[in-house]
């Protein structure tokens, strides 16, 4: 079984993959990737299933070989990355033979970068998951000299292609539904928010996120003694002090702070990606409009292989150019007719 | 008795029965027997249910069903609901250490709950509590109900971290801390015990409905509990019927 190797690592680097979907039963929240958008690109252009593990990637990256040859991409947060020194762009199938290094650095836009090895990283799973989740002590933050197991590329010389990103990584308007709790704030509390200006604090992580913004707090009156409730990744939680938190992936499965509203998945990843500073604003849609913007995995991902297109490479792109046979084929013309 | 649950909206692929807007024990009862009765029926679509202290939150995927169609089941349902009756199947009895080092927000609570710091612990231990629900963290108990003057609110700001198998309050309910996350909870004991192991084979160990009385310890009785890893916290679980 092949490896890769993780000789430096950034603080919040983690396995991750689409999560544990069934548990909140239990108190365990799905986890599973803080944008899982870029699973599924990451996907697409490797042609692997979306449920295969990756390597997430929170605000710095780490450096990287392996000891067998595999396609990978890098998608999610724009990361400098390269080769031996050769620049990578993301959001192209890429290979990483034995004896090269991988360098990944910090992220220019976005927060959350992924690495996605074609046949997947192939951790052991725990109930059915490779994802790590942190608060429920499953897995663990990765480290300088860890060793992952990773499938053999099963198709290592498929045409390479790349995909546009879906723009999601310097924040905007986030489109909110009602929750059980809306009802609870006053209709001018609600207007407030709506019309408020709030950036992406610098205080967040696989969790949450908190918002800053100027001026009153969004508060209900009773507020600290509502009862504790069913929560959800996206809900907009606010603290005592008036501050709203937007609920991640690895956030709690109850909570008690009053909840304002609920992100739509569909701009989730925008609220993930929101590196701190980022601003953002809110809108409210109705149930109706919010329940039209599901998309089925299966859907998004078709959508995502459409929009896929082959690489051709530039030649301005190839670092060294004078090391391959460019002529190769190429004869006198007479070589049959020689003795 | 609660009456007419609300049917909300929770996410784009979930809609939340609430039974009731204030905790009660009748609440509480109607939402884990109706849990119980959501897990025990087939409805197209639906992927998950999951219990709180007063609602049930029914998980549909929107690629197969949709919410009206879900709505209506549920109202289906609601029609044959009833509250279990059954006592507790097991209950725990789990020692919790009570001194300053342990229980650093103890006396504020107790002042909240207009009680002394000594009648504070006599009434944390003297009562069995029930399991009302599971969550925030995997395997956390929310353990209900603590007389009414212990309704106090959650602090307003946040305790960025509390030690695993903390005795935190709020809202007349205590909860064994199984997190490393931000509380609005305060801290007014310590226990030595995994609500949660993961390593094991059965890694919850409450289910709702169970029942568990804390016994107090000394400090220097809780180290060496806590030193002694054959045993869960010294926890003994007895189980009822």
């Amino acid at each position: 079984m092949p490896f890769l190797n993780i000789h430096s690592a950034g603080p919040g680097l983690t396995v991750q993959d689409l999560g544990r979907p069934g548990w909140k039963a239990q108190g365990l929240s799905t986890g599973g990737a803080a944008d899982r958008l870029a699973l599924f690109e990451a996907s697409a252009i490797l042609g692997g299933a979306p449920d295969q593990a990756v390597i997430e990637m929170m605000g710095f990256g780490g450096s990287f070989s392996c000891d067998a040859p595999t396609r990978f991409t890098l998608t999610g947060a724009q990361m400098q990355a390269d080769i031996d020194g050769v620049r990578l762009t993301p959001y192209k199938t890429q290979i990483l033979r034995p004896g090269e290094k991988l360098t990944i650095g910090g992220a220019k836009s976005g927060v959350y970068g992924y690495l996605a090895l074609a046949g997947g990283i192939t951790t052991p799973p725990i109930l059915q998951s490779r994802a790590t989740h942190l608060t429920a002590g499953i897995g663990k933050r990765l480290e300088s000299g860890d060793r992952l197991p990773f499938a053999t590329d099963p198709d290592l010389l498929s045409p390479p292609c790349k995909l546009t990103p879906q723009d999601r990584f310097g924040g905007g308007q986030i489109r909110v539904m009602p929750g059980p709790q809306t009802g609870f704030f006053a209709t001018d509390t609600l207007a407030d928010f709506t019309q408020t200006d709030f950036t992406r604090s610098a205080r967040g992580n696989r969790q949450g996120i908190r918002l800053d913004y100027d001026g009153n707090g969004f508060p209900i009156s009773g507020g600290l003694s509502i009862v504790s409730d069913l929560i959800v990744p996206g809900d907009i939680q606010m603290t005592g002090d008036g501050i709203p938190y937007v609920l991640l992936a690895e956030c709690q499965t109850i909570g008690g702070y009053p909840r304002i509203g609920s992100v739509i998945p569909a701009d989730l990843p925008t609220i993930a990606q929101a590196g701190p500073g980022a601003a953002l604003q809110f809108t409210f849609l109705s149930v109706e409009e919010a329940d039209v913007t599901a998309q089925s995995d299966h859907v998004l991902l078709a959508q995502l292989r459409s929009n896929c297109v082959p690489m051709i490479r530039d030649p301005h792109d190839i670092g060294d150019l004078l090391s391959y046979q460019l002529i190769s084929g190429v004869t006198s013309g007479d070589d049959l007719e020689r003795p | 008795m609660p009456t007419d649950p609300e049917l909300l909206p929770l996410g784009i692929d979930g809609i939340l029965v609430r039974f009731a807007q204030v905790l009660s024990e009748a609440a509480n009862a109607q939402a884990l027997a109706f849990k119980d009765q959501m897990q025990n029926v087939q409805i197209d679509g639906v992927t998950e249910v999951a219990s709180s202290l007063t609602s049930v939150r029914i998980g549909f995927d929107p690629a197969q069903t949709t919410r009206a169609a879900v709505m209506q089941a549920i109202r289906g349902q609601l029609g044959s609901a009833g509250a279990s009756t059954d006592g507790p199947r097991r209950i725990w009895r789990i020692p919790a250490a009570f001194g300053p080092d342990y229980a650093p927000q103890l006396a504020e609570a107790a002042t909240l709950a207009g009680i002394s710091r000594d009648r504070a612990i006599a009434e944390i231990t003297g009562q069995i509590t029930r399991v009302i629900a599971i969550g925030f963290a995997p395997g956390q108990p929310y353990l209900g109900m603590l007389p009414d003057h212990w309704d106090i609110p959650r602090q307003s700001n946040l305790t960025d971290h509390l030690p695993r198998g903390a005795l935190i309050c709020a809202v007349r309910q205590l909860i064994i801390w199984g997190a490393d996350a931000p509380t609005g909870w305060r801290h007014i004991g310590q226990t030595a015990f995994r609500v949660y192991l993961p390593e094991t084979g059965t890694p919850f160990a409450f289910e709702p409905g169970d029942a568990v009385q804390f016994t107090p310890v000394s400090d220097s009785a809780f180290q060496a509990i806590k030193a002694d890893s054959s045993t869960n916290g010294g926890a003994r679980c007895e189980v009822l019927r």
